[in-house]
């Protein structure tokens, strides 16, 4: 007997659409109810093929199943769930539609057993996640979403080429471990990549994130980087280059937050550090850094969602979003703060809460591959982390020096979705086995050592005390920090404006070189053929007369001989 | 007002903080005596390894993010200045 299924990813995408057809607490209970439908779903679906249809030559297969999709089927549905319960708040009609299409896509791409299938919903994704952008009607956000798109747009030509190329090449359809070694595959993981955050094009992430509303960047924070993270996984396991990428991600996203001023930028080069423990950990690729990728995927979506949710809820209550006119925001949003807390410390991988049970699996892959620099660079990312999301974060938002404002807590639906994602920040971190069951691979591993809680306590609390020691160092300015988006935001404006200014010359020279032959060639003429040039001048009867006689002669000559 | 008498605004209390803080990092200390480090490498075997790393590393990432700050911080108005509007 065949059972009835329904598509987790389609519940969600299609039940957003009906959402602006409904108004007051209908729309309330859907919002609440649609993410958790799918959830719902999710686990009800058996293993293997589940949909299988015939388009042209193709096989496709819009919904397969295994651990690790269902893994992050459930994720991002919680995750959606965490957030739209935190939007009811907001009044755009349009962000929570297209958060939820967003969300929807992102389910369906995890649950895509073929590449045509992963290229229709990615790219849904990016169109949906543009008008989750496009939704704050600022002109900064506006522009903002312009580039992102582009961006997008550009990543998805990348991918569908990639693709085309490949199934070109195999005849396969299927989305399955692939290698680095022909332009279709190195095409297709270019695309996965630009999503994740990867360099060069990695400046689109911190461009456009903090640009959304406070609740638009909480769905932005968990869907289409952590969507790459799983194709990564499912398509590049073991590629030895994402090490090196993974790693320069970590540095970058450490770095740039140090410098950086407004907090859900701060934010959002934490989640392209993060995503690059991931991507270094696919690039291990052995069983245990590929469950620890999944893993730290899954924490990071809910800690990120819940520290993003406490930015959202500082800049709704007081409209602003920079550290510098931030800070003492806890003596009246306390429970905000202490949220914020749970979640930078989780983003810490501080032991008893989420990130420390996932990202030490990475670690510790690296440490069984004795792979000594990675590892290196590794454990100074972590104290990175510590230093630059888990204290900074809040430390300037909530405390540092008191900026006078008082903002009361935010709404109450924002402080539940806060405290169900802290809930699960320590619940994770306390009880890792509800997570470890369900990753793609048996887990041996055992993160609760004595050695290992002291080694990360160490590391931790000994980073707290730099942050403190070189607090005058961190000050934050008014100030931006260039990124590479500069190179498609000034660069190729200015490479335009020297075309066209080069143009303008190139024309005024050659003008000017048109204008001298002209002149040239009328003064030879005139010279020539002009009124008293040699050959058109009026000559005298008597010479003309002499001329034609001459010609007579030579030819009554040459007729007689 | 209220909102200034919270205990953590005393600075009296920030020396308590700053003395729970260090004693904290002292235990980290001790407890290695108790649950030595597994090394995978050698040099993760020297004694509080950790807690020198994290220290002598945020420093450097502090220092490399203030040159690099130097070179490429503007102020925030910087693209909206020359930012080519709609």
């Amino acid at each position: 007997m065949t059972e009835l299924v329904m598509h987790p990813g389609l519940v969600l995408l299609v039940g957003a659409l009906v959402l602006p057809l409904t108004a007051g607490h209908g729309r309330s209970l859907l919002q609440l109810a649609l993410p958790l439908l799918s959830l719902w779903w999710v686990w009800q679906l058996p293993d293997g093929m589940v949909w299988q249809l015939h388009y042209l030559d193709y096989q496709l297969t819009p919904l397969q199943v295994d651990a690790l999709s269902r893994l992050f089927a459930t994720i991002f549905s919680l995750a959606a769930f965490a957030g739209g319960l935190f939007a009811l708040q907001q009044s755009s009609r349009l962000e929570i539609t297209a958060a939820y299409v967003y969300a929807g896509a992102a389910v369906s791409v995890v649950l895509a057993g073929d590449l045509i299938t992963v290229f229709v919903f990615w790219e849904i994704m990016a169109l949906a996640s543009t008008l989750v952008l496009w939704s704050t009607t600022t002109a900064a956000s506006g522009r903002s979403a312009h580039r992102y798109l582009i961006v997008h747009l550009f990543g998805g030509v990348l991918l569908l080429a990639g693709i085309a190329g490949q199934v070109q090449q195999t005849g396969d359809l299927a989305f399955t471990a692939m290698r680095a070694d022909s332009v279709a595959t190195w095409l297709i993981l270019a695309g996965f990549l630009l999503n994740a955050g990867a360099p060069p094009l990695s400046a689109w992430l911190p461009d456009a994130y903090p640009e959304a509303s406070w609740s638009g960047t909480v769905f932005l924070s968990a869907f289409t980087t952590k969507t790459a993270v799983y194709t990564l996984i499912r398509g590049f396991p073991g590629e030895p280059l994402l090490i090196w990428i993974g790693l320069f991600m970590v540095f970058y996203g450490i770095v740039f937050a140090l410098l950086e001023n407004d907090m859900r930028r701060i934010l959002a080069y934490s989640i392209v550090n993060q995503v690059g423990f991931m991507v270094a950990g696919i690039g291990i690729g052995t069983e245990l850094a590929l469950n620890g990728a999944a893993a730290h995927a899954f924490t990071h979506i809910i800690y990120k969602a819940l520290l993003l949710m406490s930015a959202g809820a500082a800049l709704m209550q007081t409209g602003r979003s920079k550290c510098s006119e931030l800070g003492g925001l806890f003596h009246s949003m306390p429970l905000t703060t202490l949220c914020a807390s749970i979640g930078a410390l989780a983003s810490s991988s501080f032991p008893l809460t989420s990130g420390f049970i996932s990202k030490s699996m990475i670690s510790q892959s690296a440490a069984d591959e004795h792979l000594l620099w990675v590892w290196l660079l590794m454990t100074a990312a972590s104290a990175g982390v510590f230093l630059h999301a888990g204290i900074t974060f809040p430390w300037f938002v909530f405390f540092q020096k008191d900026s006078g404002l008082r903002p009361s807590e935010p709404p109450w639906s924002m402080r539940w979705a806060m405290i169900l994602l802290s809930a699960l920040c320590i619940g994770l971190g306390l009880w890792p086995d509800w997570l470890y069951q369900h990753l793609p691979y048996t887990v041996s591993y055992e993160p609760y050592t004595g050695p290992h809680v002291v080694a990360q306590l160490q590391l931790l609390l000994f980073s707290g005390l730099a942050f403190f020691v070189f607090l005058p160092y961190l000050k934050r300015t008014l100030t931006i920090t260039l990124d590479t988006d500069w190179f498609w935001r000034r660069g190729l404006p200015m490479l335009t404006q020297c075309g066209l200014v080069l143009g303008s010359q190139v024309t005024a020279l050659l003008t000017a070189i048109g204008t001298h032959l002209r002149d040239a060639m009328r003064a030879g003429i005139t010279q020539h053929l002009g009124d008293t040039g040699t050959q058109a001048k009026t000559w005298s009867l008597a010479a003309m007369g002499l001329v034609v006689m001459v010609m007579l002669i030579v030819q009554l000559l040459i007729l007689l001989l | 007002m209220k909102q200034d008498t919270h205990w953590l605004d005393h600075p009296r209390h920030h020396k308590i903080l700053w003395a729970g803080f260090i004693a904290a990092l002292a235990l980290t200390l001790v407890l290695e005596y108790v649950w030595p480090i597994h090394a995978h490498f050698g040099i993760d075997a020297v004694f509080g390894f950790n807690a020198g790393y994290g220290f002598v590393v945020c420093a450097a990432m502090i220092a490399f993010a203030k040159l690099l700050g130097w070179w490429l911080k503007r102020p925030d108005t910087y693209y909206e200045d020359g930012e080519l509007h709609d």
